[in-house]
């Protein structure tokens, strides 16, 4: 058996072995679940209703204005902007009469505020009112065959396919969009877990002095390797445990939540912030056709990437923090200021990530997915919209040849900062120095 | 056959020459001291020819071909003077563990692992964990993994600090055995009186040069100064008034326990002493030749060399 292997076993093992281990791997999911559910629970049981009171100098709005379960209008005489909080409302809309040309500026004036989605529905509301009152005015259409058209129209909705050329592929922003945004959040996180976990346990073989113990039996590079190895497995194992996990316990969930509170779930979800709970929220929502929604995306071809994306982006940064563990003597802080120029990219893939989930397509996901430092993490996000659609062959080709060359840089670098880091107390090395380590021979 | 031959090694690092056209051999089963103030190169000579570091110029035989760290690894033992093990690991799943990374096969290493833990009685601390232990056991545990996958060359840096002088004989006993069964070892210290009394040759290095080499009672006498202890009837306390040897053949120098200490001047032998002394009707008690101790060699030798080294600019040439 070879030393690098034993090496790796130890790391291994000692880490799936300990008790955190198990319980961060088995608590987890289900304060992730519960964290899910409380979120949908408070969604549904708090939603707030805001009953807004209308000052209409035109008479019509009273009839065509429609409110909705969020809004409702309160058009009594008498109410003003000083009273409108005494007859229970939260805001007072003021409508002055409508210009024939031009754009007319209706105002809200309120003590609370109604936030972004009740105000879009209020311009959207407005506006459908206008309409209305201008087609029942200027044409012979009765106000009840209007509202019967209104009733009966909305009978179509979108499903898009990806062209492949020969054949057409059935596909789903919305599972993409949710594909990608969860993907590109597990590489964050775990990237950072284990690659933090890689620096913490370098840091440990140098304070713990047994560096020099071990590289008289074994090649830096191997003790190096074998632990960069032996976490990635942990981190391998802990998330198909999670993945395991995740499936049991939505399968559980499927049976015990009924389905229409799901559907309101769905729903009733923010359209802005929040979007990871939103994401997560549709992935448990739609488990009612679970099924249909693995058969529309290429899962065989996600699943392969994201574990490659997963592989290369951990190697590729816990080379890196290798390095800064073996630069580092016992104080943390200074972990601290020479761990930044490697969490920054990170950092900064992320937020890549959160822009090219909305836009697979544009130039910025192209880029950011092929350069090695964000790769692994934007990659994922375009990949569910579509190979070679949205991602052309050349593009994912040539991203992963660079990531594979990326760590392998990474690595030789790092194996050249360590040899020499991990046996050095004393004053903290500057990058310069670190510089040196790598690049002139000693 | 030497196991070890090191001719003209140097290693320079960015600030200073670390070791300078360094050359000494190391015989199969010696016990060698590498001396040498604190920041003279030691640590730096013995990462050398462990293979941590490669050395800038200069060459490594070990056993008669050239060194390859790779392959010999397994026949050297290195114990730090920065000694460290995995706190939070339990001590016999550790020493098998290091035993395997020396090349040992799992049975061996168990075995190996048992058969020194029964030698040193350590077998309760199996299930242990390093932390539990106190520094004096944790220094046995260090030991015994060095010498567990029998190597051919042992270095051992500073072997007996934080030992008590039971273990450090138990210790120092292991090191007489493993010499006479062949083992090279390398012993690296600052305690002179253990280097008198276990190596059989030695090196003094300073300031990255070696400054000394050579077997103990030689370098003794290289630096003795002719100095002899006389007894002799008659001469008893540093302030009799009585006689006072007087001769062209020595001078005296001193006193020390009733004996008289003289240095035999150029041209005279030891002889010429005694015979002053007959012919002046003492008998002589006792005639003993004194030599310099290993310390006193050693300060005479460094003396002046600041505690850490002074930065010295590196001028190679290439």
């Amino acid at each position: 058996m070879s030393k690098m292997w034993l090496i790796t076993r130890r790391e291994y093992l000692t880490r799936v072995r300990n008790k955190t281990f198990l319980i961060s791997t088995f608590l987890l999911p289900v304060v992730f679940i519960l964290f899910i559910s409380g979120a949908v629970l408070i969604q549904l049981k708090t939603k707030s209703h805001n009953r807004i009171a209308v000052i209409d100098a035109n008479g019509f709005f009273a009839d065509y204005l429609k409110g909705d379960s969020a809004l409702s209008f309160d058009f009594s005489p008498g109410i003003d902007t000083l009273n409108y909080q005494q007859r229970g409302c939260t805001a007072v809309l003021i409508i002055p009469k409508l210009a024939e040309s031009g754009k007319t500026e209706c105002r809200l004036k309120y003590k609370k505020a109604l936030g972004l989605e009740q105000a879009s529905a209020l311009d959207d509301h407005i506006r459908d009112a206008v309409t209305d009152h201008m087609i029942f005015e200027k044409t012979t259409v009765s106000r009840a065959k209007l509202d019967s058209i209104r009733i009966t129209s909305d009978i179509t909705h979108i499903s898009s396919y990806e062209d492949n050329g020969q054949t057409a592929r059935a596909s789903s922003q919305t599972s993409a969009y949710i594909i990608g945004y969860v993907s590109g959040i597990l590489i964050y996180l775990l990237t950072f877990i284990y690659g933090a976990a890689v620096m913490r346990g370098v840091m440990e073989e140098k304070t713990n002095r047994i560096a020099e113990v071990m590289v008289s039996s074994v090649r830096p590079f191997e003790l190096m390797w074998g632990k960069i190895t032996g976490i990635g497995a942990v981190g391998l194992t802990q998330f198909l445990l999670w993945v395991v996990l995740l499936g049991a316990i939505g399968f559980i969930a499927q049976g015990v939540i009924p389905h229409d509170t799901l559907e309101n779930a769905t729903k009733n979800a923010p359209m802005g912030g929040g979007a990871a709970a939103t994401a997560a929220m549709k992935v448990q929502s739609s488990g009612f056709n679970f099924s249909n929604f693995i058969i529309n995306t290429n899962m065989g071809l996600i699943v392969f990437c994201f574990l490659f994306y997963f592989i290369g982006g951990y190697l590729f940064y816990s080379a890196l923090f290798a390095a800064v563990g073996s630069a580092v003597n016992e104080d943390p802080q200074e972990a601290q200021s020479l761990m930044l120029p490697i969490t920054l990219p990170v950092v900064f893939s992320f937020v890549i990530m959160t822009v090219v989930v909305q836009d697979p397509g544009g130039p910025l996901a192209t880029w950011a997915s092929i350069i090695p430092f964000s790769s692994p993490i934007v990659m994922m996000a375009r990949i569910p919209s579509g190979v070679p659609g949205t991602v052309p062959y050349w593009q994912l080709g040539l991203s992963m040849v660079l990531l594979v060359l990326g760590f392998l840089g990474t690595t030789w670098l790092a194996g050249k900062i360590y040899r020499i880091g991990i046996l050095m107390y004393g004053k903290k090395p500057s990058w310069k120095i670190m510089w040196k380590w790598a690049f002139c021979s000693n | 056959m030497p196991i070890l031959e090191v001719t003209d090694l140097q290693k320079n690092f960015a600030t200073q020459i670390a070791v300078n056209k360094l050359s000494f051999q190391l015989d199969q089963g010696s016990i060698f001291g590498l001396l040498g103030p604190n920041g003279a190169g030691k640590t730096t000579l013995i990462r050398m020819i462990t293979g941590i570091f490669y050395p800038d110029e200069g060459s490594i035989r070990f056993q008669g071909l050239p060194f390859n760290p790779a392959r010999d690894i397994v026949q050297i033992g290195y114990m730090p003077e920065e000694r460290g093990l995995y706190k939070k690991m339990k001590i016999g799943e550790q020493a098998l563990y290091l035993a395997r990374l020396k090349g040992l096969s799992s049975q061996e290493a168990m075995r190996k692992v048992k058969e020194w833990f029964i030698k040193f009685e350590m077998q309760s601390w199996w299930n242990k964990k390093v932390e539990d232990l106190s520094k004096g056991m944790q220094q046995k545990l260090q030991f015994v993994i060095t010498v567990l996958h029998e190597p051919k060359m042992i270095i051992l840096d500073e072997p007996f600090s934080g030992l008590d002088p039971v273990n450090s004989n138990l210790i120092k006993d292991e090191i007489y055995r493993l010499a006479r069964n062949g083992a090279s070892i390398i012993f690296s210290t600052h305690r002179m009186e253990q280097v008198e009394e276990i190596c059989d040759h030695i090196i003094l290095m300073n300031k990255g040069e070696k400054i000394l080499d050579g077997s103990v009672s030689g370098v003794k006498q290289q630096f003795k100064e002719n100095l002899f202890a006389v007894g002799a009837e008659g001469t008893v306390s540093p302030d009799d008034n009585g006689w006072k040897p007087e001769s062209t053949a020595f001078e005296v120098v001193g006193q020390r326990e009733g004996q008289w200490v003289v240095k035999i001047s150029e041209g005279y032998r030891p002889n010429d002493v005694l015979r002053y002394f007959i012919d002046n009707g003492k008998g002589i008690t006792a005639f003993t030749e004194i030599l310099p101790s290993l310390n006193d060699i050693f300060i005479r030798l460094v003396e002046g060399t600041p505690l850490a080294r002074q930065f010295q600019p590196v001028k190679l040439a290439r």
